[in-house]
C-alpha cells in the first residue's frame, strides 16, 4: 500500500444531493477504496429523514495521520461532489472557498416548495454562473442522462465517483474501484457499475488534460 | 459477509460508529440483544440481528423500549452477556423498569446503549439521556471516536459485571451515524449457557430472587456499586489528556465534542496553550482525576451536547476542592460560550476559544461567504421534508383533509412519531395539529373527545402507524374506548417500520433476524377492545372519503380505520412501478385550467412537476414510483397510468 501523498491532511471532501440519491452508498463506496489505499477516513453523514425530500450530506475526511471531526470546518471544502445541482450551491455558502473544485450532476430534484409553486428552480446557466464565480474548477455532468443509458438513473451516483476519479484529486482508480464493488456485487450488477464508473472517469479526463 | 464476522484479529475496517458498538457486543460474548429502532440507533441491532445465527445470538425488536430493556435483562438475570438498544427518547419508555432494575441490580453483563440526537436531525426532541444515569444512579460511558465505540462497549460488560449494575454507554448521532477507521480484537469461541438461580435468600445478589426490595438495603447497595465505579473511573484508560502540562485554558469534554474540540485546538494552533481533558467514565465523575487536571489552569472550557450535564457535575468537584486547586472561571452553557440548544460542530468550539483567549478567525474570506451566501439565497431553494413519490401517506392525508373539509365541523387531527409526522412540514397537508410521543395522538384525542360538555365539539381524529400502535396506542384505544371517547383513530399501516429502515414489528410474519413469526393481528385487537373497525385502501380516494365522513358522522364512541397499503420504500415495492403515469399534454390545460395547479400546488409529490416553460404539469419519470395515485387529483383526467 505504501503511504500516499495528499494535497492536503486532512482532504475534505463533500457528497452531497437528495434523499434517495444513493448519497450515502457513493460515500461509503468512495471512502472503502480510500481505506484499502491505507489511508484513515473519517465519514459524517445525515440521514434518517433524508428519504424523504430533504438534502443529504456526507463529509469525508481523508487522512494519513488519524481521525478528525465527522463535521468539516466551515469554508474547509476541497472537493465538493453534488449528485443535484443547486445543493452544490447550497453547499458551497457554508463550505466553499476559492480554492474548491466542484463537481456536480446536471439533472435537478425539485424541493417541494418549488413543486407548490412557492419557489422558482434557477437555470442551469445561472447554477452554472455561481458555481464558477466560487470555485477553482467546475465540472457539470449529465450523470443522471449517461446512468438512464445504462439501464438505471440510481447509477448517477457512480458516474460521479468516476468523474471524481477522473479528476486526479485523489488517488482512486478503476481496479480500486472494483475491488471494493466485488465485496458486494457480481456479475451484470457488478459490470453496469466499472461501466458507469469508467464513463464518469472518461467524461472528465480530457478537459483536466486540456487545462 | 459482514465485518462483524471478520476473524483477523489487528485488521482495520472502516466501521459505522453503530457497527463498532455491535462488534464490541460479539468481542465481549454478548448472548442476547432487544431494542426497538429509533435513528440513530438502529444499525447496532440490525448488524447484530444479521449475524444472529452465525454468531449463536438472540436478537430482537421488542414491542416498545420498556419491553426491550426487560426482555435484554432476563439474560442477564441468567447470566448471559445482553445488550439494550434504543434512541433518546426510548429511555423515557424505558424508565420505570430501569429504575427498578438500577435498583435490583444485574447478573450478567448488561448495557442500555442509548443514541442522543443533538440538533433533533432525526428527531422531534433533542432529549437528554445522560442525565437518566445520575438520576437512577448507574454508571455512564461516552466513547470519544470510533475505536473506543468499540473497545468501550466490550469493556463495559467487564464493568458492569464486576460491579453487578447494568452500564449505560452513550452515543449520539455524530458518532453512531459517523464512520471511522476501527482496529478489530478477537471473537471469543463457544456459546454460553443461561441459568437462573432465585432460590437463594432475598438480600443474596447471585442467587437470590431479583428485585429492588428491600429498598433500604438494595438502594444502599446501589449507592456502594457507584462508588466503586467512581474508584475504578479514577485509573480509566479511557479519560485522557493532551495539552501543556499548564494550559491556558483546560477544555473538558466527551462524546463527539471531543472531535471537534480537538480539531479546534488544532485549527487555532492553540497547542501549545489549550489542554483538552476528554473523559469516557461521565457518571460518576472521579474526583481526583478533575482535580489533577482543574488544578493546571484557571480557566475551564466544558464542551458538550445538549445539557449542561457534565458542566454540573465539573463544578460540583471543583467547589468541593476549590480550597486545593483554587478558584476557577467557567465557560460553557451556562455564561453562553457555548450554546445550549443544537448540536455543536468544530466552528463553535473554534469561536468559544478564538473569543476566550482572544485569538482571531476566519473561516472563510468574508467577501467570498457573502457572495456565496447570495448566490445560495438566490439558486438554492430551501428543501422542505416532504413524502416520498409513491408514499401511502400522502394519499390518506389527501382523504383525511376532503373529508374534514366536507365534514365542515372544524374537525383536526392529533399524531405522533412516524414517516406520517411529515404531514406537518411544507410537503404534508397540514391537518396535524397536535403532534408529541409514540402513541401520543391516541391519548390526546382519548382527552380532546371528552371535551363536549365544556363546549368542544369538533370532530376528533387520531393518526398512528403499525409499529406505533404496537408499541404505545393500544392502551390509549383502550382508554378511549372505556371512557366513551368520541374519535376516529386512523392507522396507517404501512406494514413495517419505516422510518427507521423497515424493521420487524408484532404485526409482521417475521421477527428481527429474518425467521417466521406469527403476526399479531391490529384490526382483530381494536375489534377486541370494543372499537368499531373498518379497513380499507387510501389509494382508492373515493371510498376512502366516504368511510372517513361516515365515521366521523358516527358519535356513538370509538371508530378505528386502518387505512393499508405498503410504504413504496419497502423491499417488496421499492423499484417495481405498478404504472407507468404520464400527463397528457392534449388534455391538461395548464394555466388556464379552474383548478389552480391543484395536482402540484396541494398534491406535492416529488414526481410530479411543473414545467415553467409549457406550463403544464409533467411526471418526473426517474422519480416516479409508478403508484398511479395522482390520477385521481386532476379534474381533467390528463394525468393517465397504464399498468407497466
Amino acid at each position: 500500500m505504501g503511504t500516499l501523498q495528499l494535497p492536503r491532511d486532512p482532504y475534505n471532501l463533500i457528497i452531497t444531493g437528495v434523499g434517495g440519491q444513493g448519497n450515502v452508498m457513493a460515500s461509503r463506496v468512495l471512502s472503502g477504496m480510500l481505506v484499502n489505499r491505507g489511508l484513515t477516513v473519517t465519514i459524517g453523514e445525515t440521514f434518517g429523514a433524508s428519504q424523504r425530500g430533504g438534502s443529504v450530506m456526507s463529509h469525508i475526511r481523508v487522512s494519513a495521520q488519524g481521525t478528525w471531526s465527522p463535521q468539516i470546518p466551515r469554508g474547509k471544502a476541497d472537493v465538493v461532489v453534488a449528485l443535484e445541482p443547486a445543493e452544490a450551491v447550497r453547499v458551497l455558502a457554508a463550505y466553499g472557498h476559492p480554492g474548491v473544485i466542484v463537481l456536480s450532476n446536471t439533472r435537478p430534484v425539485y424541493p417541494v416548495g418549488v413543486i407548490t409553486g412557492e419557489l422558482s428552480y434557477p437555470s442551469l446557466d445561472e447554477i452554472r454562473t455561481s458555481l464558477e464565480e466560487l470555485s477553482a474548477q467546475v465540472r457539470l455532468i449529465d450523470a443522471t442522462d449517461m446512468a438512464i443509458r445504462l439501464g438505471n438513473p440510481i447509477l448517477a451516483n457512480i458516474v460521479m465517483i468516476g468523474a471524481l476519479a477522473g479528476t486526479g484529486a485523489l488517488p482512486l482508480t478503476l481496479d480500486n474501484f472494483k475491488a471494493v464493488m466485488e465485496q458486494t456485487l457480481s456479475g451484470d450488477k457488478l459490470e453496469v457499475n466499472l461501466k458507469a464508473f469508467v464513463e464518469g472517469m472518461d467524461v472528465v479526463k480530457p478537459q483536466i488534460r486540456q487545462q | 459477509m459482514s465485518v462483524l464476522l471478520e476473524a483477523a484479529e489487528g485488521s482495520s475496517h472502516l466501521l459505522m460508529g453503530n457497527e463498532a458498538i455491535a462488534r464490541g457486543a460479539l468481542e465481549a460474548g454478548m448472548s442476547v440483544a432487544a431494542g426497538y429502532p429509533g435513528t440513530p440507533s438502529s444499525e447496532i441491532l440490525e448488524n447484530l440481528a444479521r449475524v444472529a445465527e452465525e454468531r449463536n445470538l438472540y436478537v430482537e425488536w421488542s414491542t416498545n423500549e420498556k419491553v426491550a430493556l426487560e426482555v435484554a435483562a432476563a439474560a442477564s438475570f441468567a447470566g448471559l452477556r445482553t445488550l439494550c438498544v434504543m434512541k433518546q427518547n426510548g429511555v423515557n419508555v424505558a424508565s420505570d423498569f430501569l429504575l427498578h432494575l438500577a435498583g435490583s441490580g444485574t447478573r450478567g453483563g448488561m448495557i442500555l446503549v442509548t443514541c442522543d440526537d443533538p440538533g433533533a436531525l432525526s428527531s422531534v426532541n433533542e432529549g437528554e439521556s445522560r442525565h437518566f444515569a445520575r438520576m437512577i444512579e448507574i454508571p455512564l460511558l461516552e466513547p470519544g471516536d470510533f475505536q473506543e465505540a468499540k473497545d468501550m462497549t466490550k469493556w463495559a460488560f467487564d464493568l458492569s459485571e464486576d460491579l453487578g449494575t447494568l452500564v449505560m454507554l452513550r452515543s449520539v448521532t455524530r458518532m453512531s451515524h459517523a464512520s471511522g477507521n476501527v482496529r478489530l480484537g478477537a471473537l471469543p469461541e463457544g456459546t454460553p449457557r443461561a441459568e437462573f438461580k432465585a432460590d437463594g435468600s432475598m438480600l443474596d445478589p447471585n442467587e437470590g430472587p431479583v428485585l429492588s426490595m428491600p429498598v433500604a438495603v438494595k438502594h444502599g447497595l446501589q449507592q456502594e456499586r457507584i462508588a466503586k465505579a467512581r474508584d475504578l473511573f479514577e485509573r480509566s484508560p479511557f479519560n485522557t489528556y493532551e495539552g501543556p502540562d499548564r494550559p491556558e485554558v483546560l477544555i473538558v469534554t466527551s462524546s463527539a465534542c471531543t472531535l471537534y474540540s480537538r480539531e479546534a485546538v488544532q485549527a487555532l494552533n492553540l497547542q501549545g496553550r489549550v489542554g483538552l481533558l476528554k473523559l469516557g467514565t461521565t457518571w460518576p465523575l472521579p474526583p481526583n482525576l478533575l482535580k489533577k487536571y482543574l488544578v493546571r489552569s484557571d480557566r475551564i472550557l466544558i464542551v458538550e451536547e445538549v445539557l449542561t450535564f457534565l458542566e454540573e457535575n465539573v463544578k460540583v468537584i471543583a467547589a468541593e476542592e476549590a480550597k486545593e486547586i483554587g478558584i476557577k472561571t467557567f465557560y460553557g452553557k451556562n455564561d453562553g460560550t457555548i450554546p445550549m440548544r443544537g448540536e455543536l460542530s468544530p466552528d463553535l468550539v473554534i469561536g468559544a476559544l478564538s473569543r476566550i483567549l482572544d485569538v482571531p478567525y476566519q473561516a472563510a474570506d468574508p467577501e467570498y461567504e457573502k457572495k456565496a451566501q447570495a448566490a445560495a439565497l438566490a439558486n438554492a431553494p430551501q428543501r422542505g421534508l416532504a413524502f416520498c413519490p409513491g408514499c401511502p401517506h400522502r394519499a390518506s392525508y389527501w382523504n383525511i383533509r376532503t373529508a374534514l373539509k366536507m365534514d365542515d365541523r372544524d374537525g383536526f387531527v392529533c399524531g405522533d412519531i412516524g414517516c406520517y409526522t411529515l404531514d406537518v412540514f411544507p410537503g404534508g397537508a397540514g391537518t396535524l395539529k397536535t403532534l408529541h410521543s409514540m402513541g401520543s395522538g391516541t391519548g390526546v384525542a382519548s382527552g380532546f373527545g371528552k371535551l363536549g360538555p365544556f363546549g368542544l365539539n369538533r370532530p376528533v381524529l387520531s393518526v398512528c402507524g403499525d409499529s406505533t400502535f404496537f408499541h404505545a396506542a393500544m392502551p390509549a384505544l383502550v382508554n378511549a374506548v372505556h371512557h366513551r371517547s368520541n374519535i376516529t383513530m386512523i392507522i396507517l399501516d404501512n406494514s413495517g417500520t419505516a422510518m427507521t429502515g423497515f424493521q420487524s414489528h408484532p404485526g409482521l410474519c417475521v421477527n428481527a433476524m429474518g425467521q417466521e413469526a406469527p403476526d399479531v393481528d391490529i384490526a382483530k385487537i381494536c375489534a377486541a377492545i370494543g372499537a368499531k373497525v373498518e379497513i380499507g385502501d387510501p389509494f382508492d380516494f373515493a371510498e376512502t372519503r366516504e368511510t372517513l365522513n361516515r365515521l366521523m358522522e358516527d358519535e356513538e364512541g370509538v371508530k378505528v380505520l386502518i387505512l393499508r397499503q405498503k410504504c413504496a420504500l419497502s423491499p417488496e415495492k421499492r423499484g417495481i412501478r405498478q404504472y407507468n403515469v404520464r400527463v397528457d399534454e392534449a388534455l391538461c390545460i395548464g394555466e388556464d385550467c379552474g383548478c389552480n395547479r391543484l395536482c402540484t400546488r396541494i398534491f406535492r409529490c416529488p414526481a410530479l412537476v411543473w414545467d415553467t416553460e409549457n406550463r403544464r404539469a409533467r411526471v418526473d419519470e426517474v422519480l416516479c414510483a409508478g403508484c398511479g395515485v395522482c390520477t385521481q387529483v386532476c379534474p381533467q383526467s390528463a394525468i393517465r397510468k397504464e399498468v407497466a
